[in-house]
């Protein structure tokens, strides 16, 4: 079941809270569903409770508890589900005012190092997201039954093998951190390069959560950032199934609101004293976002960036702003150190260049090799233009 | 929680790692949270009892005639997994060519009713 509208609002506290209950995901997601099919069912006739979280939240425990019950006999002989459990869980409508939101448990639960990335994706999609096992399934192009099997397999993973529920010790912290980040960024992008489900939109959610639940980090700060600034170009990148280069995009399409909100939580970013990759690649988005483009700064910026992560893709985008700055063959020389021979981006990048450089032949065959490569149909159209527009 | 750390090996140790890995092991090994250990003979001693057409058969060596085999295995008891991993690794640095399978136990009796 996918959760609609207002919904998609309380879907990742409430489950949060319940994994934190029972430490069962599939339990805690099955009396969840429940919960927000009686809402959908009762709050349109009866009004939306004062408090939508508590109720949704007292309602479902209410059910997981009597499943719970239901299984007792079961549970006894085979010690699964702990008898204290139970004991002092009685089913009320007592609402409490507020649930400790333990969103930021899930998150770290869903990304932990011990599940394999392609898990982590799906459930952190599921869990916090609400996203449909079809959603999801669509979003990545796997078939359902393998999605659907993956994301019990990585169920069942965290309550058998007991993946704690907790956020890391300061210790591990920063590492573990920059697993959920990687995730999060990971459904940003796969959302960018192409349309199907909104995995942009549904980052950004993720993105904003992160913000919310750890305001200090500046990492997290730097991948909304970062995210917002890429997206608000999201309109302009396209148009009439042809990919637009930066400079030729139309600017009046371009989201104001949210670049004036990613330059605000770069600000803030910038703020704290050490600055992440994620920082310095938004700080990057944002200098390409102004014109005249200051090709000197961008540079500087994607060369500590090259050196942080190693990244030969990075110095791929470092070769762009120095073919900019001194022109095609200062950016060719340094493509040829890259080791990017199976990457599209690369090709294309080498057959601009080689074209400014007025090497017609090499330029075309350069573009041929980028559409062999290209994967969607906005970057074929892009490829085939540009090759046609050869002298 | 139980876990099961199933130590894997690439190569025989010389003398100067074995003493070294024996060293670090021990203790760990005289640690509250460890239930048993063994430490097993080389695969080559071992012997693998199957069935073939409805007879016992026999054969000298290891289940899985691989390059990676179990020397070992450790039972801990701790809270969760990152515990149980924590160990683990604590254990692996000790050799690195080994690797360490961590593997949840269950609690379950079997046929238990």
């Amino acid at each position: 079941m996918a959760v609609e509208g207002v919904f998609r609002d309380h879907w990742g506290r409430v489950l949060a809270t319940l994994v934190g209950m029972f430490r069962d995901i599939e339990l805690a997601e099955d009396v969840a569903q429940e919960a927000f099919a009686i809402a959908a069912e009762r709050w349109p006739r009866d009004g939306e409770p004062a408090n939508p979280t508590a109720w949704l939240i007292t309602t479902a425990r209410n059910r997981a508890i009597d499943q719970i019950r239901r299984q007792q006999v079961l549970a006894e002989k085979t010690r699964l589900i702990a008898h204290e459990l139970t004991a002092h869980l009685e089913p009320t409508m007592d609402e409490p005012t507020t649930f400790r939101d333990e969103r930021l448990e899930l998150i770290f639960t869903c990304c932990h190092p011990a599940l394999s990335r392609e898990a982590q994706v799906a459930l952190t999609l599921r869990t916090l997201g609400g996203l449909s096992t079809e959603e999801i399934a669509l979003a990545f192009l796997t078939p359902f039954d393998t999605m659907s099997k993956r994301l019990t397999r990585a169920k069942h993973k965290i309550r058998d093998a007991r993946i704690p529920f907790a956020v890391p010790e300061d210790h591990q912290l920063p590492d573990r951190l920059a697993a959920v980040l990687v995730i999060v960024y990971l459904v940003f992008n796969e959302g960018w390069s192409d349309g199907r489900v909104d995995l942009a939109a549904e980052a950004i959610r993720l993105g904003r959560a992160l913000v919310e639940l750890m305001p200090d980090e500046s990492e997290t700060l730097g991948l909304l950032a970062l995210m917002l600034l890429n997206d608000a170009r999201r309109d302009a990148r396209v148009s009439e199934g042809v990919l637009v280069p930066l400079d030729e995009q139309d600017r009046s399409l371009w989201n104001e609101q949210q670049i004036l909100e990613g330059r605000e939580l770069l600000g803030r970013a910038v703020a704290r004293q050490s600055a992440g990759t994620y920082v310095i690649q938004a700080a990057i988005a944002d200098l390409h976002l102004q014109q005249p483009r200051d090709w000197h700064q961008i540079a500087a910026l994607y060369g500590t960036l090259a050196k942080r992560t190693g990244s030969p893709v990075v110095e791929l985008n470092r070769a762009v702003a120095i073919a900019e700055l001194d022109g095609p063959d200062a950016g060719l020389a340094l493509l040829d150190t890259l080791a990017l021979d199976t990457y599209r981006y690369y090709h294309s990048t080498r057959a601009e260049f080689l074209r400014r450089a007025g090497r017609t032949a090499d330029a075309r065959a350069a573009y041929a090799r980028a559409l062999d490569l290209a994967e969607t149909d906005h970057e074929h159209q892009f490829l085939t233009r540009r090759l046609e527009e050869l002298p | 929680m139980q876990y099961a750390l199933l130590i894997y090996s690439t190569e025989e140790s010389t003398p100067e790692e074995r003493r070294v890995v024996e060293a670090g092991v021990a203790p760990v090994l005289a640690r509250p949270y460890v239930s048993s250990w063994a430490r097993l003979h080389a695969p080559e001693t071992a012997t693998t009892v199957r069935q073939q057409q409805g007879e016992t058969l026999l054969t000298d060596g290891p289940f899985v005639d691989t390059k990676e085999f179990l020397g070992g295995l450790i039972l801990i008891e701790v809270d969760n997994l990152d515990v149980a991993l924590a160990v683990a690794a604590e254990l692996q640095a000790l050799r690195p060519s080994s690797a360490i399978e961590v593997r949840p136990v269950r609690d379950e009796v079997p046929g238990g009713g």
